[in-house]
């Protein structure tokens, strides 16, 4: 047995109890860490102790792992039907949907998100992805293949195995629902590392996958700090897989781990630079309500931000003008109260280097127009800043924030806002606002990027892939193409007469 | 000509070889050290022919840029004579072929030209493949030793019908239209051409790699930067000049012997080198994963080594099983990923499987190439001839017994014949390790669990093949096996439109088939709103 903590939620939108236990979750239950080590939550609103958890470390993983592959084999793969998995899955989204609200005031507590966004976006959307792999479960097919009157050839897309998620801290339930949807839907055991800052929806589902009826040992969860547990999945010689989302700097060390181990599969969801890019005859309040959702949703702190803004100079001011007004009607504050849009950042780190690149951006000789500050005196909260005059070079262009930072470039001619969007390592996401069909359709195809919105941003579907192109990371997720990431193919050939 | 009638006085039906330099002063002299093409004699066909030396990039051939003086020697392993050098590229050579292959993608290849038209220069190339098929299987011969009629039947035949095969399939890429709102919004999806290739290959099938990598990446509008094995680089060069006469623009296909450790390096580590598909050992595949990870995160596809096991059944037609079971490990004299190099025969017909086996393996001839009573070749290389008999040495060593071969052949030529160990255990390294030779290990079991549980005791899963007349335990042993490729009542038949690739430590993605497609494509998702609102605040 291991220990659990109460919360109590008295607030404008929620009020309620949440127990969750803090243990590690493996075999089915939950147990305390073979080395003792805790993780301190801390509530972002204030920077204070919510709870702790345990931390786990290789020794742990090592548990976890040895316990996916016996389920693996004894009790989940190929030994369940697809039909089965799916019901399942399905039962977790039911199980979800009937203590929603309990979730997403854990998330916002401890991502400190608005609860009212939590319950609408985040939980929302992690019970539909289920819901969506649910249904992939008993359609998981194979081809046959034509080759001669002598021989069958077909193909099995058989479950890959022990697969290691590893997710971020920015939509933990989402992302948590991205990996394990696919993952189980396909017949895969998993263990989820979820980040260390950001643990509790992860701990408080465990119980529901034992309710929904997956075997023990089909998903552990074990909470750890990157370096350790993190460094252990993707180190184990009986992980066969690892998904990681998250900085491209882990990205990298993830794939090197897997080429010195058992060269495990890799797929990697990583940074971004989105650019998105405004033509003067867009319809300008639709705009600039996508655009203020590009980049400030989530604080600024998701992989898609659109960080980069190109507006061709014909509607430059009046786009800045009422872009402006919007990111200053945003309502920074309380993740309970009801009409906070912008909650604090994540942690003092993630706060401490956002302000250090506005400190950057200044100067290397960008203007602040608005923001640039901290907001109110307690807790990670930073106002939506908005630079001007930004040059190519600079930093706050070129790197990732992760913030609620926009950097605003003025362009003239479509060739020069393509170039300069693809001036960029990364390949994640972009966006194109004009009403012209010929040129939306030619922006979209021209700008590196896995995804390209027309006349919107951060409008993801879970029926739609999503991924990197160039070093924002290797395969898909959602769609039918995230299954792919989760099989193997074995090709079978048939001799039914050929004689050597 | 003196030399040529030494050769012939010594080894009779051999092929002659011509150093370069020789060949270089009494035909047209290089004016550097490196000459872009040699003169080499092909006896056993009565030909001579030029053959391409230097670097191939934008549809020339070059001297390195900044190191003409470093060759690569190439030697026929059946006489141990010296063919001809060719140039070797520099970290520097490797980066301008990107280049050019950059330039090409972004202007005459990649999206600016159809499927269609793709399609017709792939068509075009197979053409003239089948066309030269005759000179480009003696030269395959003469540099890695195999069999004449088998490199032009099997290698080429099987390379031509690949490049036909993808080219059917480059006016086919399709992306898919998703719907999520029927009222304001379409998905679609584009599967673009990924960009730069850097395609790495091994000297077993020199040709027939080529084609597995070169057929599917030009279908989906990739440009390559090539880089074949310093063993065999011949044929690819050879290739190359084909790409011209099919018309392909300069940069889309470009050609750079090298040394793994300089340009498999480079390509791997080069920043504008969007994708490596590499075909080789595990411990290189390794390197190259992790290259691709410290560099700009290129894609990586692997196709690495494998220990693959084949299981014989009591109920399997013994006669069959042994025939297929032979061209398993003796195909390419061993020298193959897939070699089913573990055989596991059920208890109740041990005995008599292996006497047909023994008596099946010491049919198969292994000799020069061009001899058309050859079955199988040399191996390749002094290296892979040591290397094998080391294995053989340790087999003896750790306790197997030697059922055939185990006797070292008198003379020149690296030829290893067929050679098979019984009484095996599971920790011998003849069992665990890749040997890549004509070298077999037997073992036995009782019971179809025990037969899973040893063939999948090995950290590779490349191919798997069982024997069997029982139609339920046919089902149940392939679904069980951990590999990519499972054979029933066969064995080492491919098929283009099959997938073909690794489980565990095998490798990474998939060739052949529609599925070797998704390898060289990236997914771009299109979100098209055409009337969803954003209300404003959330």
């Amino acid at each position: 047995m291991s220990s659990s903590f109460t919360y109590q939620f008295d607030t404008p939108t929620y009020k309620g109890t949440s127990t969750v236990s803090t243990g590690l979750f493996i075999n089915g239950k939950f147990v305390e860490p073979i080395e003792k080590g805790t993780i301190e939550v801390l509530n972002p609103v204030n920077g204070k102790v919510i709870t702790s958890v345990a931390a786990g470390t290789a020794a742990d993983i090592d548990i976890a792992a040895q316990a996916a592959k016996k389920a693996y084999k004894e009790r989940w793969g190929l030994k369940v039907p697809g039909a089965q998995r799916g019901r399942m899955l399905n039962k977790l989204a039911d199980l979800l949907q009937a203590n929603a609200d309990e979730f997403s005031a854990l998330e916002a507590l401890d991502v400190g998100k608005s609860f009212n966004i939590a319950r609408n976006a985040d939980i929302t959307g992690s019970i539909a992805v289920l819901r969506y792999y649910a249904g992939w479960a008993d359609k998981i097919q194979g081809k046959t293949i034509e080759t001669n009157e002598k021989k069958l050839a077909y193909t099995r897309h058989e479950p890959i195995g022990v697969v290691g998620a590893i997710i971020p801290w920015n939509f933990p339930l989402t992302m948590l629902s991205w990996k394990i949807g696919p993952a189980l839907a396909a017949g895969n055991a998993v263990i989820l590392k979820p980040s260390e800052l950001t643990p509790l929806t992860a701990l408080r589902i465990c119980p529901l996958f034992v309710e929904a009826g997956f075997p023990d040992g089909v998903i552990s969860v074990v909470n750890g700090y990157g370096s350790t547990a993190g460094q252990a999945l993707s180190e184990h010689m009986t992980v066969d897989k690892i998904a990681f989302t998250g900085s491209t700097l882990t990205g990298r060390k993830i794939m090197e781990a897997a080429s010195k181990t058992n060269l495990k599969k890799v797929t990697l969801e990583l940074g971004g630079k989105s650019p998105s890019v405004i033509f003067d005859d867009v319809d300008l309040e639709q705009t600039v309500k996508w655009v203020s959702h590009g980049i400030f949703m989530n604080h600024g702190q998701a992989c898609t931000a659109g960080s980069r803004i190109f507006v061709q100079a014909g509607i430059y001011d009046k786009f800045l003008k009422a872009f402006t007004e919007h990111a200053l009607s945003l309502k920074v504050g309380d993740p309970f109260a009801r009409d906070t849009y912008q909650g604090p950042q994540v942690s003092q780190t993630q706060f401490e280097r956002i302000m250090g690149y506005i400190k950057s951006g200044k100067e290397e000789g960008a203007t602040i127009h608005i923001g640039g500050e901290r907001h109110g005196n307690q807790g990670y909260f930073i106002q939506p800043t908005i630079f001007t005059e930004c040059k190519p070079n600079m930093k706050i262009v070129q790197e990732e924030i992760f913030g609620p930072v926009a950097a605003i470039i003025k362009f003239t001619t479509e060739e020069e806002a393509i170039e300069q969007a693809n001036d960029t390592l990364y390949g994640l996401a972009c966006s194109v606002f004009t009403r012209d069909i010929d040129r939306a359709i030619r922006v979209a195809h021209s700008i590196e990027a896995g995804t390209a919105w027309i006349n919107c941003h951060n409008s993801t579907e879970l029926s739609v892939p999503f991924g990197g192109f160039k070093q924002s990371g290797i395969g898909r997720e959602l769609g039918e193409y995230a299954l792919e990431h989760y099989t193997n193919v074995k090709a079978v050939h048939v001799n039914i007469g050929h004689r050597l | 000509m003196a030399a040529k009638s030494i050769h012939t006085k010594l080894f009779g039906r051999a092929l002659l070889s011509f150093p370069s330099r020789t060949l270089y002063r009494s035909s047209h002299t290089p004016s550097t050290m490196t000459s872009l093409s040699a003169r080499i004699v092909i006896r056993a066909a009565n030909r001579e022919l030029e053959v391409p030396t230097g670097l191939f990039i934008n549809n020339e051939f070059v001297p390195s840029a900044d190191s003409p003086n470093d060759l690569i020697h190439l030697v026929n392993p059946a006489t141990e004579e010296n063919i001809c050098s060719v140039a070797a590229g520099s970290v520097k050579d490797i980066d301008i072929a990107v280049t050019a292959a950059r330039k090409a993608f972004n202007t005459t290849w990649g999206k600016n030209v159809t499927g269609f038209e793709r399609s017709k220069l792939l068509n075009k190339l197979a053409d003239l493949i089948e066309r030269d098929q005759d000179i480009l299987a003696e030269v395959e011969s003469l540099n890695n030793g195999k069999p004449f009629k088998i490199a032009r039947d099997f290698d080429i035949g099987d390379s031509i019908q690949c490049l036909r095969y993808y080219a059917g399939w480059a006016d086919k890429i399709t992306g898919q239209t998703i719907e999520v709102d029927n009222k304001t919004k379409l998905a679609f999806t584009r599967h673009d051409p990924i960009g730069v290739c850097g395609q790495i290959i091994p000297w077993n099938y020199p040709i027939n790699m080529w084609a597995w990598k070169v057929a599917p990446a030009l279908a989906c509008g990739c440009t390559i930067v090539m880089k074949p094995s310093e063993l065999t680089p011949l044929t690819a060069l050879m290739l190359s000049k084909l790409i011209v006469e099919a018309g392909f623009p300069p940069g889309v296909v470009n050609t750079i012997p090298s040394l793994g450790s300089v340009g498999g390096a480079a390509l791997s580590m080069h920043m504008d080198v969007d994708k490596v598909a590499f075909t080789g050992s595990t411990v290189t595949g390794r390197k190259v994963m992790e290259a691709a990870a410290k560099s700009n995160l290129k894609k990586v596809s692997l196709e690495l080594g494998g220990k693959s096991p084949q299981l014989v059944f009591e109920s399997a037609d013994l006669e069959q099983a042994a025939n297929w079971a032979c061209l398993g490990i003796l195909y390419n004299t061993g020298q193959d990923c897939t070699a089913g190099s573990r055989l596991y025969v059920q208890d109740t017909i041990y005995n008599k499987f292996v006497s047909l086996l023994v008596s099946k393996a010491k049919e198969l001839v292994i000799g020069d190439g061009f001899d058309e009573k050859s079955g199988g070749g040399p191996l390749v290389s002094k290296t892979q001839f040591d290397k094998v008999w080391r294995y053989i040495e340790s087999g003896q060593a750790q306790g197997a017994k030697v059922a055939l071969g185990g006797q070292k052949r008198p003379g020149k030529g690296f030829f290893v014949d067929p050679t098979i160990f019984t009484d095996i255990n599971a920790n011998m390294d003849i069992v665990r390790d890749e040997i890549f030779g004509p070298v077999l290990a037997v073992g036995r079991f009782k019971t179809e669990e025990e037969a899973v549980s040893l063939a999948n005791d090995t950290s590779y899963g490349l191919g798997a093949g069982l024997h069997s007349n029982d139609a339920n335990q046919c089902m149940r042993v392939s679904s069980a096996l951990e590999a990519g490729t499972v054979w029933i009542n066969q064995y080492n038949l491919l098929n283009n439109n099959v997938p073909f690739g690794g489980k565990k430590q095998s490798g990474i993605g998939r060739e052949l088939g529609s599925y070797a497609l998704e390898e060289y494509t990236s997914v771009k998702a299109i979100h098209w709103n055409f009337g969803e609102k954003l209300d404003w605040p959330l």
